[in-house]
């Protein structure tokens, strides 16, 4: 192992001497801006380490949680007071008390301080079993200089993405089949080689972006008898140009969500793609599992943003010959590639839309007395086509979620203010402090328009007996969903677990689909014996001409339960037949993965699942993208 | 053994019976105005969007489910949608309750009044009160009492009321209204009224389905109506109607509604108010119309003493725990739910097959009184017998009873002899004592003519047959084993099996059969039949025990009277009516056949009169295609397969064995 990063060490050094060198030649011509690279990543090796800024290292571990969600710095944990604190610097959260989380906490869950599940502090490598390597690939990987490791570390990071059970199995120090080998590519023919030299020597390939799939799309079959190498791409994060004429960038697949939008951000630019995974996430895992961004409204989801894509498939290179914004030319392409989940090729470069930086944002929110009042309103916002650049309306559950996680006060006045809010809204309006739900609004655009049409969003609420509530409640909605996986990680500190899923829905099934989803949740978790009554709760996310993007959270108190995950295994099985039924998808952007690739067959009919194998059939003959997502 | 598990979970009847609680000792106490005016609140459907009756109404004529029909309906006639939409509004008025806590007080206190002077208690299962009580709050609930007379209604909402749950809604026929003054109180109370058969009328069936769905999606009342769609006049329950049932499943399968429970009520009457009217009824005296002046009239009854009505609340059945693997909720997702489909053959079989169920649940939950078992007993010696014999063979049949499973009360503490005279006395009208001799009731004065004295007769053998129907559940399927033991050619278990199935299939109009469940009806009443040591089940053969024969006997002798009416109706289409008989004209025509040959002696049995057997026997015969309706001009006629028949006369006759083999899995 060691002989093998100091080689590729000093064959990188070279190389990077090398460039200098032709770099002081070729000074002239070089007239690009410093961060927008050339396309031939062999003629700017030196930039390898150097000029890239991104926010992920080859070596995860470093900052990274290796049994949680994100930075290693950050995390919830109940201080010795008692109360909830969030430690680190990263986040408007970071470093604040968050007085009223420990009594919605137990009052919720009915969990307790005195009950602590703490996890295994350290990450053992004797516990990781160790490699099969194929040494053959192994051999005729060296010489192309491409960094590789079989360090059970980094194996283990990228075994797994962020299901429930898998990080419950991490934290008791548990691991399965993990990759035995992880590859860091750092341009498309570094991935060429990797894939030529899979094929050649019947290597199973994983390709791993940002980790953060909620899908068990990143577990390694366990019947998979060849090795596993892991095709890290985080390394191909450049944004190697920007058409300004065209709006378009065109970005290696590895880059992170963070790390695109503030690169583009420096030149005036944004994708707006803004999933809630966007810190970790990165645009290549977007484009194979059709990812949405919070502000699709304005931006459009991932299939409405990419213009082009470049694929490595067994079989080759797979891109179309122009950037035509729309064609003609038979079924389109690119949805073979949108949602394949790494089971067809690697994705490598895409182009993007751009927008320019909007000028003015604004945060907004609205109480309604009733989620049913709160669905009409949004439906009728969606009908008549005005939605903000985010609009989501949180359930009651939520909402007092939401309101768990305010921050100490600063002022008496502001806590009066507070009061005096509260007063105005259940007392004055006569609101049902136990039913009112809340919506959470975002606005872009240039400031006249923003507030023109924020006028406009009011004023269809207010046919739907919505007040509006304030920017704070706002953010403070949009800051949960960027939290609440750093929170999970604290309920499972003290006995609970929990998850979320998705699907979406005709508008006409919305409300009946949330309230059966959720009192299905109740019923099966009563049946299967949890003790305490679980948090079951949603929010519609995303609004459609014809339907709505629903979210659940589900989380329970597992104390007196002998096989947790099995238990919450059964209730989300449940949760998602009852989706299924009452007219809900499969999954509107989290994807399929192997979790929920039992309904595949149902969902697309059996003539859709025979279309798709017999691409896969061709692409792929030898199941070389062996992560048996999907089909 | 499977079906012990099956079958047997019930309490044993003991245990049930203690929890009976007698609603009118309270009244008979305390105050009735006092009662009528106390404060009503009942717990609520947690997910209920309160409304009032008139609302509701608004709710369905704009809802998008009739706008469709409307739409349909006026192109379809030519129609303006308005003038539709008007139609549709009328059909809602004339159907839509008026609930009104008014009325309900006022019924609660004259209902006091009537029910202490004609019943010496009402009493209810507690535990199933508490059960409907924590049913309502979870989801919409349906209650499904069984139907044996006009006051079933009341005496459902009369304990409600008393309990304080929420007042139902009832689905009441048409009729009703041509009462004027007590139908607009019914409707008052709660009542809505539905025509009989409105077939195609798509736009009624709209209007109908909607008001039921709404009440039943907002929670507005748990909704009542009667699985066996009319009153049962024989006491046997009826085949259940399905199509109220399949609208207020309906909002479960489109995901309307979690779930919706099905509560099974049985009520029980010791004697019911209408016996006679009900014989009568059957022998072809046409019902009288409803009128309030009838009522009036029936007034007398008040003086009478009809004993004491037992109401047992069955569990609560969910519809989604039933629906379970059986059906695939989304097949409803490619369609708008507003547009109206028929129902999949998927859904109708699993409608049918719940409603069967939920019957059987009212069945075995029907409380059963001793003079149940002296009806039977009186029934098997139509020339009378010994009251010692008599008291000897109730006690006997008792026990027999019990091993089944029946839910009898029976006052344990009270000496045999006092039981059947207290209940031959309550009976008076039918049965008489004399010389220690018990026989059914003889009118003494001479008569004209010896049909004027059959008529008579048949009333009474009617009357004491449908207190033995009551406990026809309980016997039925090892009765079913009983006869074809009797009538296969072997002991062997699959010759048994042949001709139980054959006969089954005979008699599955006449009793509650659930359809499919052959195998397992059979395996049933083998269990039953073996648990009292009747017979021995052994590898290959089923083998009558000594003490068996006179249970066995007693199980034929059940069954008899059904056996020989459906050779009668046979006889009738070979020998009468073989060149056909118009459908409308079928009935007056077997019942004189039927008199003709009780005359002649060659029939002994009064039952074959009743009209529900021969219409039930008529069933069968279509059913099995040895009749055929043919529609010439506006009028059915039946077509008579004279081979069939015969051989289905033969067969019930015992003469043949059963026409094909019937292979099943044992």
């Amino acid at each position: 192992m060691a002989s093998n990063c100091n080689s590729s060490e000093r064959q990188r050094i070279a190389q990077q001497r090398l460039k200098i060198i032709a770099g002081h030649l070729q000074k002239d011509d070089d007239r690009e801006p410093p961060r927008i690279l050339a396309n031939d990543c062999k003629a700017e090796a030196s930039d390898r380490n150097s000029s890239r800024t991104s926010t992920m290292p080859k070596r995860r571990q470093e900052i990274m949680k290796w049994n949680g969600w994100g930075y290693s710095d950050s995390r919830f944990l109940f201080n010795k007071k008692g109360q909830a604190e969030f430690t680190g610097k990263r986040y408007r959260l970071s470093g604040m008390i968050l007085p009223s989380l420990k009594d919605w906490f137990e009052g919720t869950f009915g969990a307790s301080l005195q009950h602590k599940t703490p996890a295994t502090p350290v990450l053992n490598s004797r516990d990781v079993q160790p490699p099969t390597l194929n040494e053959a690939f192994i051999q005729d990987l060296k010489p192309t200089g491409i960094p590789f490791s079989h360090e059970a570390e980094d194996r283990v990071f990228r075994a797994h993405g962020h299901c429930l059970h898998e990080i419950f199995a991490l934290r008791e120090g548990r691991f399965g089949r993990v990759p035995d080998l992880v590859v860091w590519p750092s341009c498309h023919n570094d991935v060429v080689k990797i894939v030529e030299l899979a094929c050649k020597h019947n290597v199973c390939l994983i390709p791993y972006g940002g980790g953060t799939s909620v899908s068990s799309a990143l577990e390694c079959p366990p019947e998979e008898t060849r090795s596993i190498v892991s095709l890290d791409t985080s390394q191909m994060n450049r944004i190697l140009w920007i058409d300004e004429k065209n709006l378009t960038a065109h970005v290696e697949a590895g880059i992170i969500g963070q790390d695109l939008e503030r690169a583009l951000n420096e030149s005036g630019y944004c994708t707006g793609h803004e999933p809630d995974s966007m810190e970790f996430s990165s645009l290549g895992g977007w484009v194979a599992t059709r990812a949405s961004g919070m502000k699709k409204n304005i931006y459009g989801n991932i299939e409405d943003l990419v213009v082009h894509i470049k694929m490595v498939t067994p079989r080759g290179v797979i891109e179309k010959s122009c950037q035509g914004p729309r064609m003609s030319t038979g079924p389109d392409i690119h949805h073979f590639i949108l949602g394949s989940e790494g089971t067809l090729g690697v994705i490598t470069e895409v182009t993007m839309k751009i927008r320019p930086v909007p000028e003015y944002q604004k945060y907004g929110s609205v109480v309604f007395p009733s989620f049913e009042q709160g669905v009409a309103c949004l439906r009728e916002v969606a009908k008549q086509r005005c939605a903000p650049a985010s609009i989501r309306l949180m359930d009651n559950a939520q909402f007092q979620f939401g309101h768990a996680l305010k921050p100490q006060v600063s002022s008496i006045f502001t806590s009066f203010l507070d009061g005096l809010k509260k007063f105005y809204i259940t007392k004055f309006k006569g609101f049902d402090p136990h039913r009112l739900c809340v919506a959470t609004l975002l606005f872009e655009g240039d400031r006249e328009r923003v507030l023109q049409h924020e006028k406009q969003v009011y004023d269809i609420a207010a046919k739907f007996g919505g007040l509006a509530a304030g920017e704070d409640n706002g953010q403070r909605g949009y800051m949960l969903t960027f939290v609440i996986a750093y929170l999970r990680d604290l309920g499972m500190d003290y006995y609970v677990i929990g998850e979320s899923f998705e699907t979406s829905v005709p508008w006409d099934r919305v409300l009946d689909l949330c309230r059966n989803v959720k009192e299905r949740i109740v019923r099966e978790c009563k049946e299967k014996g949890v003790q305490f009554p679980p948090l079951s709760t949603c929010r519609v996310t995303q609004t459609y001409d014809a339907g709505a993007c629903v979210y659940f959270y589900f989380a329970f108190n597992y104390r007196g339960l002998g096989d947790p995950v099995h238990v919450y295994e059964q209730v989300e099985h449940a949760a998602r037949e009852e989706i299924l039924a009452n007219g809900g998808s499969l999954s509107h952007h989290h994807g399929v993965g192997k979790l929920r690739k039992q309904w595949m067959q149902e969902s697309i009919s059996n003539v859709g699942m025979g279309m798709l194998k017999s691409v896969k059939d061709y692409v792929d003959p030898d199941n070389i993208f062996g992560n048996r997502n999907l089909l | 053994m499977a079906s012990k598990a099956l079958y047997s979970q019930r309490d044993p009847a003991l245990k049930k019976r203690d929890d009976f609680e007698d609603v009118l000792e309270e009244r008979r106490n305390s105050s009735d105005l006092r009662y009528a005016l106390r404060c009503y609140t009942p717990v609520l459907y947690k997910g209920m969007t309160p409304c009032k009756a008139s609302m509701l109404k608004t709710i369905v004529l704009q809802s998008e489910q009739l706008h469709y029909v409307v739409n349909q309906v006026s192109k379809e006639t030519g129609e303006a949608m308005d003038i539709i939409q008007e139609e549709a509004a009328g059909i809602l008025e004339e159907m839509a309750h008026r609930l009104q806590l008014s009325t309900i007080r006022f019924f609660a206190f004259t209902l006091s009044k009537a029910f202490k002077a004609l019943f010496q208690g009402v009493r209810v299962n507690e535990e199933g009160i508490q059960r409907l009580q924590q049913a309502i709050q979870e989801y919409p609930v349906v209650l499904l009492p069984s139907h044996r007379s006009y006051i079933d209604f009341l005496i459902m909402s009369y304990i409600l009321y008393t309990y304080d749950l929420a007042l139902p809604v009832i689905a009441a026929g048409m009729d009703f209204l041509g009462m004027k003054f007590i139908g607009e109180m019914l409707r008052m109370s709660g009542a809505f009224f539905i025509r009989r058969s409105f077939g195609g009328d798509k736009l009624y069936w709209a209007v109908f389905s909607e008001y039921v769905k709404t009440m039943l999606r907002n929670g507005y009342a748990p909704i009542e109506f009667f699985l066996e769609g009319t009153r049962s006049r024989t006491c046997k329950s009826l085949t259940p109607k399905l199509g109220l049932l399949n609208i207020v499943m309906e909002p479960f399968f489109k995901g309307e509604v979690f779930d919706v429970s099905l509560v099974p009520i049985s009520i029980s009457y010791e004697r019911i108010l209408e016996e006679t009217l009900y014989a009568r009824e059957l022998l072809g005296v046409p019902k009288p119309k409803e009128s309030t002046s009838g009522l009036l009239k029936a007034r007398r009854i008040l003086s009478e003493d009809y004993g004491s009505i037992h109401v047992y609340f069955g569990h609560p059945v969910s519809v989604r725990t039933l629906a379970q693997g059986r059906i695939n909720r989304s097949h409803y997702n490619l369609i708008p739910r507003h547009i109206p489909r028929r129902p999949s053959e998927e859904t109708q079989s699993f409608v049918n097959d719940t409603a069967y169920r939920l019957v059987r649940q009212q069945e075995e939950n029907m409380v059963l009184r001793p003079w149940v078992l002296i009806a039977t007993v009186l029934l098997q010696n139509l020339d009378g017998l010994d009251s010692a014999l008599l008291t000897e063979q109730v006690a006997w049949l008792r026990d027999v009873a019990r091993s089944f499973g029946a839910f009898l009360d029976w006052p344990d503490h009270e000496p045999l002899s006092k039981v059947v005279s207290s209940s031959l006395a309550l009976h008076h009208g039918l049965v008489c004592v004399a010389g220690g001799r018990v026989t059914l009731a003889q009118e003494t004065q001479e008569l004209s003519s010896p049909e004027e004295a059959l008529f008579n007769r048949a009333v009474t053998v009617l009357s004491v047959a449908s207190y033995r129907n009551q406990i026809l559940h309980v016997f039925v399927r090892p009765a079913l084993v009983a006869v074809a033991m009797q009538a296969a050619a072997t002991t062997r278990k699959d010759d048994v099996y042949g001709f139980f199935s054959f006969i089954r299939n005979v008699f599955s109009n006449e009793f509650i059969l659930c359809p499919g469940a052959a195998v397992q009806d059979f395996e049933e009443a083998c269990y039953l039949l073996m648990k009292c040591g009747a017979v021995q089940i052994l590898k290959q053969d089923i083998a009558v025990t000594d003490r068996g024969q006179p249970v066995l006997s007693f199980l034929n002798g059940m069954l008899e009277p059904f056996l020989q009416g459906y050779q009668m109706v046979c006889r009738y289409f070979c020998e009468e009516a073989s060149e056909g008989v118009s459908e409308r004209q079928y009935v007056p025509a077997v019942r004189s056949f039927a008199a003709k040959c009780i005359l002649s002696d060659s029939l002994k049995c009064y039952e074959a009169l009743s009209s529900d057997l021969q219409k039930n026997a008529l069933a069968a015969l279509l059913r099995m295609n040895a009749l055929k309706k043919v529609k010439v001009a506006d009028q059915v006629t039946l077509k008579v397969n004279k081979m069939a028949v015969q051989t289905l006369e033969d067969t019930l006759g015992g003469k043949v064995p059963v026409q094909k083999p019937v292979l099943a899995r044992l």
